[in-house]
């Protein structure tokens, strides 16, 4: 018979640490974005849909952030940044994770398929295997462009959003996902330059640690002109029009201008001043991606009076 | 006197009760406006009964007649 004191327990976890298994600053850009993908598309969703659709969307992309600590866990817990996760910490026992990973997928893709429709429920469960396999298992850990690929989860809510309501796939929600998945790269390799990580000792491989920093900066402003078209293309599209071109030439002008500077100079000159272009791109990037949605919000809600569009 | 210990770990244990609580009953209502918004939603409330697993000779249109 084993002598079992209440100290030989596992933690016990609080409601909150449940919650923080579901990434819930990830979850709020996901609402967001898969949000506007709803309301702009062209036909109208009962509200109680709509809500019930986003919050499969916002519970399916949790449930991949609870697979995501699960299979990271080893990792999480030697890097500064994720050690305080409930996984790594002792809060949340792995096993946990994963059951509620498992749990809330299952939930959250058969209620999207019930609710709404089987594209939009399809869409869902390729991303959620996306993140939680493409990503964590195979991407993350062998190539520095796990960031460019994984970058496709984040893609796909308005995707999945514009689904619930047409039941389609089209050329504007095609754009709607690669503006987020070229915006990306830049955004998190920005990031990069000027947070100091320690993903090298948890043997994550980052295009500043394999490549270095110069590389990186190369990247950066490649994937920055290559965004260009995207954000403009989808400006010629039935959900563009006259304030979201606006909006994207000025957001595009400045991002670019901000990726050029991070190009043109190297680590002794951001060293002098701080790294203030990195850390001013950084921040140009989360204003260029909230506006562009923003703007295509804008667009949809002047349409309904008769305003807008092409 | 009853005996009355209050430890850290009954309140997390009482939250996380509330928060199951919570859910069911999210759930609940998820199920319910569904099926409100589904069976509206249909216009004409009787064909909710086409649904049924049984075949109904009641709701198949007869020829010769207005329904």
């Amino acid at each position: 018979m084993t002598d079992t004191t209440a100290t030989d327990r596992p933690y016990e976890a609080s409601m909150g640490d449940y919650f923080a298994l579901l990434k819930p600053r990830v979850m709020s850009l996901v609402i967001f974005t898969a949000l506007v993908g709803l309301l702009v598309a062209p036909v109208p969703v009962h509200p109680f849909i709509g809500f019930v659709g986003v919050l499969c969307i916002a519970v399916g992309a949790g449930a991949s952030g609870a697979l995501n600590m699960w299979w990271d866990a080893d990792i999480d817990s030697l890097m500064k940044r994720t050690a305080k996760r409930p996984v790594p910490s002792g809060r949340v026992q792995p096993g946990e994770a994963l059951g509620i990973g498992v749990a809330l997928s299952g939930f959250a893709i058969i209620l999207l398929g019930l609710a709404t429709n089987l594209l939009a429920a399809g869409l869902l469960a390729f991303t959620i295997f996306f993140y939680a396999v493409v990503y964590s298992m195979w991407l993350k850990r062998s190539t520095p462009h796990n960031i460019v690929i994984g970058g496709a989860a984040g893609a796909f809510p308005p995707m999945i959003g514009w689904a619930v309501a047409t039941g389609n796939v089209t050329i504007e929600s095609v754009l709607m996902f690669a503006l987020i998945f070229m915006w990306t790269p830049p955004h998190f390799w920005a990031l990069a330059l000027f947070v100091k990580t320690d993903y090298g000792d948890a043997g994550v491989p980052m295009l500043t640690e394999t490549h270095g920093r110069d590389v990186t900066r190369r990247h950066v402003i490649v994937y920055a002109l290559l965004l260009v078209p995207v954000a403009i293309g989808l400006g010629l599209t039935s959900i563009g029009g006259p304030i979201y071109m606006v909006t994207s030439v000025v957001l595009n002008l400045w991002f670019v201008k901000g990726c050029f500077d991070i190009w043109r100079r190297d680590d002794a000159a951001a060293d002098a001043d701080n790294y203030a272009v990195e850390k001013q791109v950084f921040k140009v990037s989360l204003y260029y991606l909230f506006l562009h949605f923003g703007a295509l919000l804008v667009q949809a809600a002047l349409r309904t009076y008769g305003y807008g569009g092409w | 006197m009853a005996i009355h210990v209050e430890h850290e770990i009954h309140e997390r244990r009482k939250g996380r009760n509330f928060g199951v609580l919570g859910l069911l009953l999210g759930l609940v209502v998820l199920g319910f406006g569904l099926t409100v918004v589904k069976v509206t939603e249909l216009g004409d409330a009787k064909k909710f009964e086409s649904f049924d697993r049984v075949v109904r000779p009641a709701i198949i249109p007869q020829e010769g007649t207005s329904q």
